[in-house]
Order: C-alpha cells, then structure tokens, then sequence
C-alpha cells in the first residue's frame, strides 16, 4: 500500500513514442515565436515556462538588491547610501530600508512562488498526475499575468513618495503599522505595495484553486491518492495553506489601506485599534506563507533522491502525511514571530510548544530521505548534489528554528542576524536550493535539450560555498547582537561582516554560471534522450514516459496506472 | 493522431481574456492610487480615477463568461468538466470564508480583548491618555461622542428574515428547474432578487441611521467594513441571480444542467451563512452582554 507508484511501464513506454514521433499532429501546435502563444496561452506547460522566465527576471532583480545590501555592509560606515556614492545614485540610508523591503517582497512573492509552484507545479503536476491540462487552463493564464501587473506597482511604489522627503516604501516585508501607516510612510509608495500584493495574492488563491481541482479531479484512471507522487502531494498541501492563508493577508491589507487613506481605526491607538492586531493577521498568512515556500521543494527533492539512489521513497505515505501534518500546524504557530510584543507567558509557552512540534513531521522528512539513500546506488548527478546540499543546510536551517522557537532565547534574538541567517538557511539555502534542484533535473524534460554536467557541478559547489559563505557568519553576529534592517553597525562586527560580503560575491560568481549553463545548452543543443527518461530506472514518475521536451498536448488517451 | 481526444476534459483554447483582465485590474488600482493620493493625470480625490479600469474589467468579465457560455453549450463541460467546476467554485467560496475571518477576528480580538490590553501591566493609561480607548467597548469617538450601537431587533431583525426567507426562494427556484417547471424557477428567482435588493436597501437605510461614525472608532470601523463587505457580496450575488434569472428568461438552463445557477444558490447562501455570523456576534451579542446600549450610551 505505501510502496511507491509504479507505471504501466509498456503502456507508458509506448505512449511517449507515440506522441514524441507524431508529427502528424504537430501543425496543429502553434509555432514558438506566435506571439499569441505567449500572451494568451492556455497550456499548462507554456505558462509553467512563463513562471520560470518571469521568476528568472525578478531574481536577478532581488537579488542584485541583497548585492547592494552586502555592498553596503561590507564595511562599517557607509559606503553607498550615502547620497554621494556613485554620483548619489543610491540615496540616502532610507533607500537602503527600501532596497531590504524591496528584496523580501521580490524574492518571496515574485521569484520563489512564481518559480516552485507556478513554474514546476503548471509543468510537472499535469504530467505526473496524467492529466492532459490543468483543470482551469483560461483561469491558470490570469494567474501568470496577474504577476508581471503585480511586480509592476512594486517596482513602480520605488519611485514615488513614500515617508516624508524620500521615495519608497522602507518598512520590511512585514508591512507592520504605524511604521507602514500614514505615521511612517504617509505617501503613495505604501499604497501601492498594497495593491501589489492584494494582485498577487488574487493570482496565487487562483492559481491554488486551480492546482486543488486537478490533483483532486484529473488524475489519471489507478492513480489513487495514496498513489500520487510526492510532488503533487505537496503541492496539493501547498494549494490549501494559499486558499486559506492569503485572503486573511488581503483582509489585513485592506484595514492598512482604509487606514491610511479613510479613516479607519484598525491599528490607530487614539481609537481604540492595535498595531499588534495587524501583526497576528499578518501571521497567520505570513507562517504558513514560509511552508508554501518549502513544501513544494520538499516534493522535488524526494523525486530527486528517490532518482538517483535507485530506490523508491523510503516511507511514501509517511512522506505524504508528514507534509500534511507540517501543512496544519503551520497554521497554529504564528505568534512565534511576535514573542516579543508583550504576550502573557502562557500564550508564549503555547507557542513555543506548538512550533517545537512541526520538528516532528519535519524530522520524518529528513530522515526519510536519508533513508532513502541508505543502501542505494547513488549517483551524484547534478540534481542529486543541489538535494543532498538542501538536506544538509535545510537540516542547519531547522536546528536554529527550533533555538528561536523558545521564547526566552527569542527575547534575545528577536531581530538580530540569527534570525536573518535562521530564515535564509531555510529559504535561500533550502527553497533556491530544490529550485536549482528541480531545475536541473527536468531541465532535459523542459527544454529538450541537456546541460552541461560540470558547469551545473560548478553552480552547485560555488553556490554552496557562496551562500554558506554569506549567512553562517550571520549567526555569530546575530549572537553578538547586530540588529536586522540597519545601513551601518559598530567597528566590532565589522569581521564576520565583512566575510559575508565575500560569500555574496561567490554566490554571484555561481549565478553567472548558472546563466553561462542555460547559454551553453541553448547553443550546442546537446539532443535529449531519445527515450524521455535520462535518468535510467529510478525515475519512474509519469513525465519519464512522454518524449523531451512533451508534445504541445499530452496524454490524448489517458494513461493507466497500476 | 491528430485530433485523436480520447478524454471528457476541456482543453481550453486560447484567451485574450487573461492578459486583458490583468490589465484592467492594472488600470483600476492605479486609478484608486490616483483617487487616494493623486498619480500622473490623476489629481487627488478624483472620483473617476477607479473607472476606466473598472469599465474594462467589466467588458472582459462579459467577453470571459460569454466564452464560458458558448463553450457551455458547445458540449465542453462533459461530467468531468462538470465536477472540476463544482469544485473551482467550492474552493472559491473557502477563500471568500477566510477574507470574512480576517473581519471576524479583527472585531472578536477587539470586543473581548481591549480590557486586557488596557491592564495596568500591559499599558500605563495615567500618563498615556491615548490608551484610554483600550479600557471599554465600544470605544469612545475620537471626538469624545459616545458610540450608539444599533438595536439588533429592528431592523437587523428584519434584514436577517429578509435573507433566510430569500435562501428558501433560491432552494425552490432551484427544485423547481430541476423538476422543468420554469415558470416558478423564474418566480422564486425573481422573489430571491427582490429580497435581496430589499436587503440591501434596509441596509442603506440603517447605515444612514448609525449612532457612529466609520472614523470615529475601531467599533465604527469594524461594523462598516464587516458588514460593507458582507453588502458588496449580497450586491454581487444579487447580480449572479439576475444573470441567472436574465438566461432563464433567455430559454437557458436545463433540468440536468445549470451549473451557473447552482453556483450563484451556493454563493447567496454563503452570503447568508455570513449575515447570521454577523447578525449574532456583532450585533446580538454586544446587545445581551451590554443591553440595549454601551455603557454610558445615551439611549
């Protein structure tokens, strides 16, 4: 009953031949440079590369501005948001608040959903599910180009005012009131992150929607729940935190526009409303928004070891229910971010309690993959070292969760670098990390054509390095007591400082890589395996029966899964 | 193979629609960002800033769900398809659930929590009159008025009859098109409208004779974005019913199939589920614990 799914093998084999080669009805498919194509698609696939590309766009951005952040760290003083530099083309030291704000919003909302759930999930659930489409393929299109709106007025709020005499809007991601109130930025700048985010919240509850009602309705004929790939269970799981998370965020932003613009008094103290209030709504989207980000790469990675370990997932439905089970307490923890707003001690005890339990369903995961590769034939292909890196430091990541799970030592930390280098562990070392992870393995599947191993083994290594380079460092300082969202810091953190600045620059140098990889494959056009599945007999998910890249529309006759 | 569909899903052909209507809603807020604070041509307070984006967005909702129609009767929606929609809609419902849990917890956190917040441990109310507001509920006006909540027997009353009674015309409009007699599915319909339009104007009505204001306090603020929310998606339902009711007139619908109906029953009674929340918890209740008035309100 757990074991893992297995496919029709001859069935599927002869239907990925049966597509790959028929050219009969190819001239049916639009043509790639058909500008309708792109604009008004209704192919999961083709929006799934949207995503990808529109992902790439804005990670560049977001992270070009942790460049300006580091830049500016590397040493004490300031060195760019000094209104001199570079003939002032930084500004002053609010436009470096702007520029952190600007690189949490753009790289959760803009790079890392748009990359995982809908870049991967638009590709890879139809396929795996055996589904010919997504089940709202029209609706699945407004989810893509709600973003690129969305990513405008973000990037647009830059340019207009935001506190008095600057632009921008330099509150943090959290958006807390009155900092992001009319007290702390009274001009146009906050309203427009508002809009921003209300447009891309509408395009993920749609996209959620529509991902819930194709796991749920179109899988194909044998293919149970207990049946479905990793993957799909975790963006399934995915989908419910966005459907039920999101419109308490779109609730609490709608309070901070009408008080900013209205009258309102929801977070106003003079009458009678609490800034607190907006901290606990904010939370309650903003905890489960962390699992939307992970669980998706959860999938990707089990595929992944399960591929190159030559085994099935060690504890499939264990896998299955653990991300379940992280899925539903993350919905129970939220205040853990607030130890520090002056609960009483038995609310925080409560919450201390509640968030050590998701170490539970977590630790399933980790040892499972471990498992999993235990006794395995490894090949420690590309993929295989971007999963075995995000186990590793996703591990590290988690070890520091639960030090800042305990209120007490959180008293302490609260907004220090432990904290920034806790949630990058876990994000920019565990999100980015199954994204390049997931990248690399249906690369071939994707684009038809296969990369270059060692200059994918260099991104890897320059990259774990890099970024471990970057944020280790930070919990000494954390711990030293340096303080988030500051433009300058005393001589005596000036060391480790300085050394994450280095780490940036690595990190860099392997997203330079990267880039060089895509170009590399693009140009020698290295053909995909003739068969669809490179990887041998451990990938036995149903995208491995179709060719490389999949006909414009799969699964005409609906695959049958044993 | 060309052609060769072995499968009931609805592969969707392309849309202008999607890229349009992210445009208009482009359009709409940048003109409510003008309207708020005045941007490029806007000038502040310009009323119209909202509308051409909100005209736009209405003539691509008309050409999408014309498409949807057409496709509709063309056959696309087999049994599969069918279900897929069912369960769109559902989803749809659940995320318009937790947009109310949002206001709901907003007013509960306030209603039952202020006194602890106003606790001499928590806040120093001798030297921080702002916090006065804390210490009772509803909270004092800004300009000193005291808060004068509404009598949930009077009016609210009625308005809660008004829309239970009209979730009964929806159930028997809806048997009655299951059952092909359209002649009472077009009545019961067109009673649920009625109702609904009645509603909404009792609605109007009380607003006008609210004993607080919208900026004055958190209370004010709460009750109006609470219950204005819950009156936009009965304006929004009402509109969902008339469209039903204009493609039953039109010889739409059939016994076996009329999803668009369905949806619109589901979403009236969602909007009525919400009224009886709001009805008991921000209306009744404050009034059983407090009785007919706040502590020191005039009446």
């Amino acid at each position: 009953m757990s074991s893992e799914p297995k496919t029709a093998a001859g069935h599927g084999h002869d239907h990925g031949h049966g597509h790959g080669h028929d050219h009969a009805h190819d001239h049916h498919d639009p043509k790639w440079y058909s500008p309708s194509r792109w604009l008004f698609s209704t192919n999961h696939k083709d929006i799934g590369t949207l995503y990808l590309m529109f992902a790439m766009c804005a990670g560049i951005i977001g992270f070009v501005f942790s460049g300006f952040m580091r830049a500016e760290l590397a040493e004490p003083g300031l060195q760019l948001f000094n209104g001199t530099a570079f003939g002032g083309f930084f500004g002053s030291e609010h436009n470096y608040n702007v520029i952190t704000t600007m690189h949490g919003l753009i790289m959760i909302f803009f790079m890392v959903m748009p990359a995982l759930i809908g870049g991967f999930g638009n590709w890879f659930v139809p396929l795996m599910i055996g589904a010919p489409d997504m089940a709202m393929p029209r609706m699945n299109n407004i989810s893509f180009w709600l973003l690129p709106v969305s990513f405008f007025l973000l990037l647009l709020s830059m340019f207009v005012p935001g506190p008095a005499g600057a632009n921008g809007f330099g509150g943090g991601w959290v958006l807390y009131p009155p900092l992001s109130g009319t007290t702390g930025h009274p001009g146009l700048a906050m309203d427009l992150v508002i809009f921003s985010l209300h447009l891309a919240g509408m395009s993920s509850i749609l996209g959620a929607i529509n991902f819930i009602v194709t796991i749920l309705n179109m899988r194909a004929p044998g293919m149970t729940l207990h049946k479905m790939p990793l993957f799909a269970w975790s963006v399934l799981i995915t989908a419910f935190l966005l459907v039920l998370a999101l419109p308490v965020l779109a609730g609490a932003l709608t309070m901070l526009l009408t008080d900013r613009n209205f009258g309102s008094k929801f977070f106003e103290v003079s009458g009678g409303g609490d800034p607190v209030l907006f901290q606990h709504l904010f939370w309650f989207f903003g905890h489960p928004e962390v699992y939307i980000m992970i669980l998706p790469g959860f999938g990707i990675v089990s595929h992944v070891i399960s591929t190159f370990s030559r085994k099935p997932i060690f504890g499939y439905l264990a896998m299955a229910y653990a991300m379940v089970a992280i899925g539903f307490i993350g919905f129970i923890v939220w205040a853990h971010h607030m130890y520090t707003v002056g609960m009483d001690v038995d609310t925080q005890a409560y919450f201390v309690a509640a968030t050590m339990v998701i170490a539970v369903p977590t630790g399933v995961k980790i040892f499972s993959w471990i498992a999993t590769m235990w006794g395995g034939s490894i090949e420690f292909k590309v993929p295989m070292l971007w999963a075995i890196g995000f186990i590793f430091l996703f591990t590290l990541g988690g070890v520091t969760g639960v030090v800042l799970a305990n209120a007490g030592v959180d008293h302490a930390l609260h907004d220090t670098y432990y904290v920034v280098a806790h949630f990058h562990y876990v994000l920019s070392l565990g999100a980015v990390f199954t994204l390049f992870c997931g990248w690399y393995y249906w690369f071939e599947k994707m684009w038809g054509i296969k990369y270059n191993g060692f200059i994918g083994g260099l991104h890897f290594w320059l990259m774990f390095v890099g970024s471990n380079l970057i944020f280790f460092p930070q919990h000494f300082l954390g711990l030293q007591g340096m303080p988030r969202r500051y433009v300058d810091y005393a001589v005596a953190f000036r060391e480790w400082h300085h050394w994450s600045t280095i780490g940036y620059w690595i990190a860099a140098a392997a997203t330079i890589v990267f880039f060089i990889g895509i170009l590399e494959a693009v140009v020698r056009r290295r053909k995909a395996t003739e068969s669809g599945n490179p990887w041998g007999e451990g990938a036995t998910t149903l995208e491995w029966t179709l060719s490389s890249p999949p006909p414009f529309h799969q699964y005409n006759d609906l695959p049958r899964f044993k | 193979m060309a052609g060769d569909v072995k499968h009931d899903y609805h592969l969707v052909k392309p849309s202008p629609w999607p890229l349009l209507g992210s445009l208009s809603l482009l359009l709409m807020v940048l003109g409510g960002a003008g309207y708020m604070k005045g941007l490029w041509f806007i000038p502040q307070h310009a009323w119209w800033g909202p509308l051409p984006g909100l005209v736009a967005l209405i003539f691509v909702l008309i050409g999408w769900w014309g498409d949807v129609l057409k496709e509709s009767r063309a056959g696309d929606h087999k049994e599969v398809v069918q279900i897929s929609l069912r369960y769109g809609m559902v989803l749809f419902i659940a995320s318009e659930v937790m947009f109310f849990v949002a206001w709901f917890w907003e007013f509960f956190e306030m209603a039952i929590f202020h006194q602890l917040r106003a606790l001499p441990e928590h806040a120093d109310l001798a030297n921080n009159p702002g916090l006065a507001g804390w210490s009772e509920w509803p909270v004092p006006q800004t300009n000193g008025a005291r808060v004068k909540p509404f009598d949930p027997f009077h009016l609210p009353l009625i308005n809660t009859l008004i829309l239970l009674l009209s979730g009964t015309t929806v159930t028997w409009a809806h048997h009655a098109l299951q059952v092909g007699d359209r002649k009472s599915a077009k009545i019961g319909l067109l009673l649920t409208i009625l109702l609904g339009m009645a509603f909404t104007a009792f609605q109007v009505v009380e607003y006008s004779e609210a004993g607080f204001s919208y900026d004055g306090s958190i209370y004010g603020s709460a009750f109006f974005m609470a219950t204005g929310f819950h009156g936009a998606h009965v304006v929004i339902g009402t509109i969902m019913l008339m469209v039903c009711l204009g493609r039953l007139m039109a010889g739409g619908m059939k016994p076996e199939k009329h999803l668009g109906f369905e949806f619109a029953a589901w979403y009236w009674h969602f909007v009525d589920v919400v009224w009886l929340f709001l009805f008991a918890f921000v209306y009744v209740a404050p009034h059983i614990v407090w009785g007919s008035g706040a502590p020191g309100a005039g009446h």
